[in-house]
C-alpha cells in the first residue's frame, strides 16, 4: 500500500515538472483527458474520424493542422455541442461522452471560441462574475428581496472575479462594457471567464488569431502563467507555428478529420507527412 | 463604480415614480385635475407595469413577445373572478382585491411557464408569430367561457349560460362569456397603481442586478457561451418569461378592478394592445425600465390630453411617435445627441477654465 501511494506521488510531481507525461502515464495516474476513437460525420462526410488523444494533468497541448481539417469540431465533440456518433471521452477518469454543454462545464471542461464569444453588453466584471454563477449561490428570490445571503455571495464574487481579472491585467477595466475592450483584451477576458467556472482543462479555440506579434507574445506568457498558477491543463488549437513550437509540450496533427501524427511539439514539427500536409516546404 | 451608479440609476427611479405620485395628489388637492385625467391615472399606472414586465422578456431576456396582453386578460379574469366569488365569504374589498392580484399574478405566471416551454424553443420573428397567436388564443377561449356557480358548486361551459345546468334558485352566473365579468368592485387606485408600479419595479431591478439576471443578460448576448459556462438556458429563460407574465397578469387585475363590466374583447386584449405595449418598450428602451415608464406614461396620457384638438389628435400622436423614435433611435441622432452633450460638456469646462 505505502509503495502504491508513493509511485503514485512520484508520478504526480513528474506530471508538474512537466514533459515526462507518458512516463507518468505508464506508471498508472488518470490522465486528465482521455479521448478515444471519437469520430462524428455531417452528411456523409467524415468530419472526426478515429481520433485519439491523451493528455496528462498540468500539460500544454497543441491540436494543429489545415482549415477544415475538424479541429474545432474535435472541440465541439469535447464540450457536448455535438454528440459523437463513436468514440469515448474520459476526464479524469470519468465518461462525460454525450452529455450535455453545461453539464460537461460542471463535471470541469471550460473553453474559449475561434470567433470571440463575450456577453458584449455586460460589464467585464459581470462576464466573470457569469463564469463563477455555478460556484457562488444564491436563490433568486434571495436576490429580489436583496435578503443578506445576497450582499455576503456578491461580494465573495467580486473579490473572486476582481482577483481573475487583475491575473489578466483586466482589473483597471473591470467597469467597461465588454465590446469596448481592445481586441487583445476581449480574447483575454474569455479565456478568464472560462477559468472562473474553475475547470479541469482548458481549451483554447485559436487564441492568437488576429493578434500582432506582440500581442502574441504577451499572449504566450499569459497561457504559461495560467497553467503555472491555476496548475491547469490547456488544449489549444493555433495556426501561429511560434506560439505551438513555443509553449505546447505535446502536438497531435489533424488532417482530413484523422490523426496525422502525434508527439513530443520538436518532433511533430519535423515530421515529414506534416511538413507536407500542413506546414509547407 | 458601477454599483454605485446601479444604485443611483434605480433610486433616481423610484424618485421619478414617487414624485410623479406626489404631483398628482398635489394637484388633485388643488382641484386642477381633470376629471378625464382623473380617469386616466390608473391605466397609466397599469400601463407602465406592463411596459416594465414586457421589457423583461424584450430588453433583458432578449426574445420578441407579442402575447402581452394574453397574459394581462388571464390576471384580469381570474382576479376579477375571485373577486366576485369571495364576495360573501370576504367582506372586505381591499382584502378581496390584494387576494385577486395575487390569484392574478400566479395564474398568469403559471400560463406563462406552460406557453414558455414550447414558446421559447423558437427565436426571433418565429417566437414572435406563436407568442401572438398563444395571446389571440388566450383571449378567445375566455370570450366564450361561461362559469356559474350554484349550491352544488362550480358549471363550466364554453356554449351559453343554460348548458351550465344550474340549480335555478341558488345558481348565480359568474363569467358570461362575450359579456364577461360584471360587478366587480372598482377597488383600484391610483395610489394602489402606483404601488404596484414600485413593487413591479423592485422586483424585475433587483432580478436584473442578481445572479439570475446576469444569467439571464447572458443567454441574450451570447447563448452558446452561457452554455459553455454552465448556465442552464432553458430555466433561465423560463423564469424571465414567467415572472413577465406574472407582472403582467398583476396589471390585469389591476385593470379589471378599474372596470365595471370586464369582457375578453379584441379592444382590450387583443394583439392591438400587446404591440401597443411593445412600442412603448421600444420607445423607452430596450433594458431601461425608466424609459418603458416615460414612453407608457405619455404615449398613454397623450391622445386623452390632446381630445380639444379633435381631429388631429391621432395625427398628432403619430408625429409624436415617429420623432420620439428618431431621437431615441436612429444613429445619426445619437451621434447629433452626443456631440451636443460633449460640447455642452466642454463649454461648461471652458466657463471655469
Amino acid at each position: 500500500m505505502a509503495a502504491d501511494s508513493k509511485s503514485v506521488k512520484m508520478a504526480d510531481g513528474a506530471v508538474k515538472s512537466g514533459g515526462s507525461a507518458g512516463q507518468a502515464a505508464k506508471a498508472g495516474t488518470v490522465p486528465t483527458l482521455e479521448v478515444k476513437n471519437l469520430s462524428i460525420s455531417f452528411g456523409g462526410l467524415k468530419a472526426v474520424d478515429g481520433f485519439n488523444v491523451v493528455i496528462e494533468k498540468g500539460q500544454l497541448y497543441g491540436l494543429i493542422g489545415p482549415n477544415g481539417a475538424g479541429k474545432t469540431t474535435v472541440f465541439n465533440l469535447l464540450t457536448g455541442v455535438y454528440k459523437p456518433d463513436t468514440g469515448v471521452i474520459l476526464l479524469d477518469g470519468k465518461n462525460i461522452t454525450g452529455r450535455k454543454t453545461i453539464e460537461i462545464n460542471q463535471e470541469g471542461i471550460a473553453r474559449t471560441f475561434q470567433n470571440i464569444r463575450l456577453f458584449k453588453e455586460l460589464s467585464v466584471l459581470d462576464n466573470v462574475k457569469v463564469g463563477l454563477h455555478n460556484h457562488h449561490k444564491y436563490s433568486t428570490l434571495e436576490g429580489i428581496l436583496r435578503l443578506p445571503s445576497f450582499y455576503k455571495v456578491e461580494k465573495e464574487m467580486n473579490e473572486r472575479a476582481m482577483e481573475l481579472l487583475s491575473v489578466f491585467d483586466l482589473d483597471k477595466e473591470c467597469d467597461y462594457k465588454a465590446s469596448n475592450l481592445p481586441y487583445g483584451k476581449q480574447r483575454k477576458l474569455e479565456i478568464a471567464r472560462a477559468l472562473a467556472t474553475d475547470p479541469k482543462l482548458l481549451l483554447l479555440d485559436e487564441p492568437a488569431a488576429g493578434m500582432n506579434p506582440n500581442e502574441t507574445a504577451e499572449l504566450m506568457e499569459t497561457i504559461r502563467f495560467v497553467r503555472e498558477k491555476f496548475n491547469m491543463t490547456i488544449l489549444l488549437i493555433e495556426h501561429d507555428m511560434k506560439l505551438v513550437a513555443g509553449i505546447c509540450e505535446r502536438l497531435t496533427v489533424l488532417n482530413f478529420g484523422q490523426v496525422l501524427t502525434q508527439g513530443e511539439t520538436s518532433e511533430v514539427l519535423n515530421d515529414r507527412r506534416v511538413i507536407t500536409a500542413y506546414l509547407g516546404e | 463604480m458601477t454599483k454605485n451608479k446601479v444604485r443611483i440609476q434605480n433610486a433616481v427611479t423610484y424618485g421619478m415614480v414617487i414624485l410623479f405620485w406626489v404631483v398628482i395628489q398635489v394637484m388633485d388637492k388643488t382641484g386642477h385635475l381633470s376629471s378625464l385625467f382623473k380617469g386616466l391615472l390608473v391605466p397609466l399606472c397599469m400601463y407602465a407595469i406592463l411596459a416594465v414586465s414586457l421589457n423583461l422578456t424584450v430588453g433583458i431576456l432578449g426574445e420578441l413577445s407579442l402575447g402581452h396582453a394574453g397574459f394581462m386578460c388571464l390576471g384580469a379574469f381570474s382576479g376579477a373572478f375571485l373577486t366576485n366569488c369571495l364576495e360573501t365569504a370576504v367582506p372586505s374589498v381591499g382584502l378581496r382585491f390584494f387576494m385577486a392580484l395575487i390569484l392574478g399574478a400566479l395564474v398568469a405566471g403559471v400560463f406563462g411557464l406552460l406557453i414558455g416551454i414550447p414558446v421559447l424553443r423558437l427565436k426571433g420573428d418565429y417566437l414572435a408569430i406563436v407568442t401572438l397567436a398563444f395571446g389571440e388564443i388566450i383571449k378567445n377561449l375566455i370570450n366564450v367561457l361561461y362559469v356559474g356557480r350554484d349550491s352544488n358548486g362550480f358549471h363550466f361551459s364554453m356554449k351559453d349560460t343554460t348548458s351550465l345546468g344550474m340549480d335555478k334558485e341558488t345558481g348565480v352566473v359568474l363569467i358570461k362569456g362575450a359579456q364577461g365579468i360584471t360587478g366587480t368592485p372598482r377597488a383600484a387606485t391610483f395610489t394602489i397603481g402606483i404601488l404596484l408600479l414600485l413593487l413591479t419595479l423592485f422586483i424585475v431591478l433587483n432580478l436584473i442586478h442578481s445572479r439570475t439576471g446576469r444569467a439571464i443578460m447572458s443567454i441574450r448576448d451570447n447563448r452558446i457561451a452561457a452554455e459553455s459556462i454552465g448556465i442552464n438556458i432553458t430555466k433561465y429563460k423560463l423564469m424571465a418569461f414567467s415572472i413577465s407574465a406574472a407582472l403582467a397578469g398583476m396589471a390585469g387585475v389591476l385593470y379589471a378592478h378599474s372596470l365595471s363590466t370586464l369582457k375578453a374583447s379584441s379592444d382590450n386584449f387583443g394583439y392591438n394592445k400587446s404591440i401597443l405595449i411593445l412600442v412603448f418598450v421600444v420607445l423607452g428602451g430596450l433594458g431601461n425600465m425608466r424609459g418603458s415608464i416615460i414612453a407608457a406614461m405619455l404615449l398613454t396620457a397623450l391622445p386623452e390630453l390632446l381630445r380639444g384638438l379633435n381631429d388631429y389628435r391621432m395625427l398628432i400622436y403619430a408625429i409624436v411617435l415617429i420623432v420620439m423614435t428618431i431621437f431615441n433611435s436612429s444613429p445619426k441622432a445619437i451621434e447629433l445627441r452626443s456631440v451636443v452633450m460633449s460640447k455642452l460638456r466642454g463649454g461648461a469646462k471652458k466657463e471655469v477654465a
